[in-house]
Parts: C-alpha cells; structure tokens; sequence
C-alpha cells in the first residue's frame, strides 16, 4: 500500500469526446502542446525522443525531452522523462524517468482517459520539490493545495 | 513569493521520506510497525528476510527520515512507526497529482470544444 501510495500517481478522466479526437489531442505534437503547455520540437513516433520548451510565461527557457516509448493507435500512449528536469546546467541523461501511460477506452458519449505516472521513488529527492518551482499553470490552485496542507 | 518559496521549501524538508521508503525491507519495516505497533528489533527480525545487523540499518536510515523513533520501555527497547512524517510524504505526492488534475482539466477543455 505504501509503495503504492508514493511510488504512482492514477487519474480517471470522463471526455466528452470521440476517441480519435483525444487521441489525436495527445499524440500530435501541435495539438499535445497546446494543452500540455509545452512546443514541442518534432514528432510523437514511438521509441525516439522529441525535446521541448515550456510555453508558460516566465518559464519559456526551460526545456525537457519526451523519450516517447509505445503508441499503439487510440489505445495507450507511452513515454519516459525526467519530470524535474529544469536546470540547464545539470546533465540529466543519466538519471532515472518516470512512465508516463494514457490508456484510451472508447464509451457510451465519450472518452474514457486513464492516465498514470510511476517511478516517482527512483527520482532524485531534490528533483521532486523543484517540481513545484517549474509548474505555472496550476500553480495558483496548488498554493491553496498546499496553504491547506501546511496549515493542517 | 515568499510564500512559494517557503512551500517549496516544505516540499524539499520531505524529499528523504520519498528515499527512505525506496526499498523493498524499509517499506516491510514500516509496514509492519505501523500495523502491529512498537516492536522490539527481535521480533522486527523474525519477520524479515535480512539479518538483525541490515534491519538495524534499515532503521536507523528510517529513524534519519523522521518515519520511525526508538524509545525504551524498561529495559527493552522499542522502535515506533511515526505516522504523521508518513502523512507529509503523501501530501507531497499529492501536489504532483493536482498538476495532473490542471493538465488533464485543461485536455478536456481542449477535446470538448
């Protein structure tokens, strides 16, 4: 139970879309970009990777690399990163990844999207808590997150 | 700012909970004394498949985490499993999780339109 708890994140997610839609919205560059908050330098082709720029103001000088793993078409969509990599002067190549899994199912008036992300008890201690430093978006809702837990 | 980074801050103190529980003995240490309470290091080594010595390590790295403290009842000495240090590394994992929850919120935005 504990490894389960700190080693993997899972989300269930309800799309009110057809399945060929939200696939094509995760592994088209362009279109993964867009929402994920990154450009993208090339193509999702399975086992090659693709490096990238965060698109989030005040954040665009951070880069990072997908190592896309397995894309079977509108089924499940894998890669590798280094979810923390965001100092350009540290060589991350030879730290360890976290899998990050999209599983698509088609169901009645939609898209069912199954994501998880594993590995997180390999990363490097000091990699997790710059995390928080890199993501911008959600950052206003994780302070509360955050405020709530600090304050409990 | 100062709040983000006193947050950040909180993260990086809870980072060596994330490294103690990486290991397949700790995790049944702590496992273990957080079911059946305060146990002496004999019969934390009667569960385990390492020798008295490893287990004694494994605690004491553990005990470096803040997870696990020892204390003396008599003449025997007890090891605790410290739940609330547990609590703080969820936590933290939780807040990587609510990334997921904007990116995903911001998929199906993207998806629905």
């Amino acid at each position: 139970m504990v490894a389960k708890n700190t080693d993997r994140i899972e989300k269930q997610v309800f799309l009110r879309a057809p399945r060929s839609r939200v696939w094509r919205a995760l592994t088209q560059a362009e279109e993964f970009g867009s929402w994920f908050g990154v450009k993208l330098d090339g193509k999702l082709a399975p086992q090659r990777s693709v490096t990238g720029r965060i698109t989030s103001k005040g954040y665009e000088h951070l880069t990072f690399e997908l190592q896309v793993q397995q894309i079977d078409p509108e089924s499940y969509f894998s890669y590798r990163w280094h979810p923390y990599a965001i100092d350009p002067n540290v060589d991350y190549s030879k730290e360890p990844t976290t899998l990050v899994e999209f599983r698509l199912e088609e169901v009645s008036g939609g898209t069912q999207l199954q994501l998880s992300e594993s590995g997180f008890e390999q990363i490097p201690l000091a990699r997790r808590a710059e995390a928080f430093r890199m993501n911008d978006g959600g950052w206003t809702e994780q302070m509360k997150n955050i405020e709530r837990y600090v304050a409990a | 700012m100062s709040r983000r980074s006193s947050a950040a801050l909180r993260v990086e103190q809870a980072a060596p909970l994330f490294a103690a529980l990486g290991d397949e003995t700790r995790l049944a240490l702590v496992s273990r004394l957080g079911s059946s309470g305060p146990l002496s290091i004999t019969r934390l080594t009667e569960g385990a498949n390492v020798t008295r010595q490893a287990v004694t390590k494994h605690l004491q790295v553990l005990a470096g985490a803040g997870l696990v403290r020892d204390e003396w009842r008599g003449r025997e000495r007890l090891w605790v499993f410290e739940a609330a240090r547990l609590a703080e590394a969820r936590r933290c994992l939780d807040v990587i999780s609510s990334q997921w929850d904007d990116a995903l919120s911001r998929l199906k935005d993207f998806v629905e339109k």
